[in-house]
């Protein structure tokens, strides 16, 4: 097994490109390393990623935030004007594992390890952000609900790599939210997750929202209805019941040991609406 | 393929060793660098025996590979008492019963100085959070969190 550790995209982009068995890249290892050891990867080729600058930084960018693929979520709680901009995003990347996971897990790495459940998904997606892909025919941006197709399975092609997330400049009164479901208070895969993101006017009335369910499909999904119910309304009663109706009716959950399919809807509906309650609350702090 | 070359810190001291990129930097700490004081529990990070700190961040040795950490600073339990003089959580925890069968304790050790390091007066609540990562089958835990909590006091007295 070969392990390289570039310092520049190219560096990494060339090998990945290059590479005639299976190549896996290495952020956290979180997930990687237990695969390997697991025997579920076998690969012939590592790429590290974390020598390349653009990979370990956080910048404001265009008045938003560029977080890249491999900061770790220790990294990213400590950073207290990232998490004042975008508490959703930062709590949902630290919500994965232990105090000794959140020193190596990345937001890159939840993505790309393509599973609906990974709970820092919904909330970027809820965030608006694009990702920013490094490959062989040089980089593009892809919002973050089009990278991942299904379970394992991602929209990157080969030689591809995940370099940051761009989070957009935030209106005044804007803030976000997450919250999972899982039968613990801690350390476990969530059952439901729910991100939401939104904007409000001088009056308190919603003028822009996003709204994302993780494991209740076979990709963590970008809900428009979910965020169209609540659009306009002030999140009262009858937008609310709107809110759960439509995260209802988005959910295609499997029927596993975690979860019901039936337990998985409800559980959806509810949390779509106390996310959204989390994240209104923050806007009119804002 | 040839093994890797990797320089680091341990505890302070100069280290080089050769590894195979299977090899965990758990596996480099207990049979290539023979610290046995970081334990293998689970292997897949999560029951922090194997914790140890990577440039000042908890971390399970678990889950980062040998040939990951060249030029980079690691402390491990070995480093935490000054020559025979115990670090005072370790006075705790013997004072206190904080362990049993002992297999844990090295990783809770670590993440509890961790813990410290950042906020010298954690709450109750803050100290389970944080040691979520540090499973224990003996103790049920209260004594292991009332041994951190008790030293966080004493230390904060000086």
């Amino acid at each position: 097994m070969r392990y390289e550790a570039p310092e520049s995209l190219e560096g990494a982009v060339a090998l990945l490109a290059g590479a005639t068995g299976e190549a896996r890249v290495l952020a956290g290892g979180t997930d990687l390393l237990v695969q390997m050891r697991a025997d579920v990867v076998d690969p012939a080729l590592i790429v590290d990623i974390k020598k390349i600058p653009e990979t370990r930084a956080v910048t404001e960018e265009q008045g938003g935030w560029r977080i890249g693929a491999a900061v770790t979520g220790a990294e990213l709680r400590e950073h207290a004007r990232l998490k004042k901009a975008w508490p959703g995003v930062v709590e949902a990347a630290n919500l994965i594992g232990s105090t000794q996971v959140q020193g190596r897990a990345t937001l890159g790495g939840n993505l790309c390890n393509g599973s609906p459940a990974a709970d820092s998904v919904p909330a970027l997606i809820a965030a608006g952000a694009v990702a920013t892909l490094a490959g062989p025919k040089g980089k593009r941006n892809l919002p973050v609900e089009d990278v991942m197709l299904g379970p394992r399975t991602l929209a990157l092609t080969k030689g591809e790599i995940v370099v940051s997330f761009l989070l957009p400049p935030r209106p005044p009164r804007s803030s976000d939210a997450y919250l999972r479901f899982i039968p613990r208070t801690e350390m476990d895969i969530a059952v439901v997750g729910a991100g939401v993101s939104l904007s409000l006017d001088g009056g308190g009335t919603i003028t822009a929202a996003r709204v994302s369910l993780g494991a209740v499909a076979p990709r963590v999904l970008l809900v428009p209805e979910a965020a169209q119910a609540i659009i306009g309304s002030r999140l009262d009663k009858a937008a609310q019941d709107r809110l759960e109706a439509a995260a209802r009716a988005a959910c295609r959950p499997i029927d596993d040991k975690r979860g019901t399919t039936e337990f998985r809807i409800d559980v959806a509906a509810v949390l779509a609406r106390r996310t959204a309650l989390i994240a209104l609350d923050r806007a009119r702090a804002n | 393929m040839a093994k890797h070359h990797i320089e680091a810190t341990v505890n302070g001291d100069a280290v080089e060793f050769l590894c195979e990129t299977e090899e965990t930097l758990l596996d480099v700490l207990r049979d290539t660098l023979n610290l046995t004081g970081s334990k293998e529990g689970c292997a897949s990070g999560d029951c922090g025996a194997c914790s140890v700190m990577l440039d000042g961040r908890l971390v399970c040795s678990c889950l980062v590979l040998g040939c990951e950490v060249g030029g980079r600073k690691i402390e491990t339990i070995e480093g935490m008492a000054k020559g025979e003089s115990l670090h005072p959580l370790q006075r705790r925890f013997l004072e206190a019963a904080a362990l049993q069968c002992g297999i844990c304790t090295p990783g809770f050790l670590v993440a509890s100085k961790a813990l410290l390091e950042k906020n010298p007066n954690p709450s109750e609540h803050e100290v389970r959070f944080w040691l979520a990562g540090n499973l224990c089958r003996c103790t049920g835990y209260d004594k292991i969190v009332t041994a951190v909590m008790d030293t966080a006091a004493a230390m904060r007295k000086g």
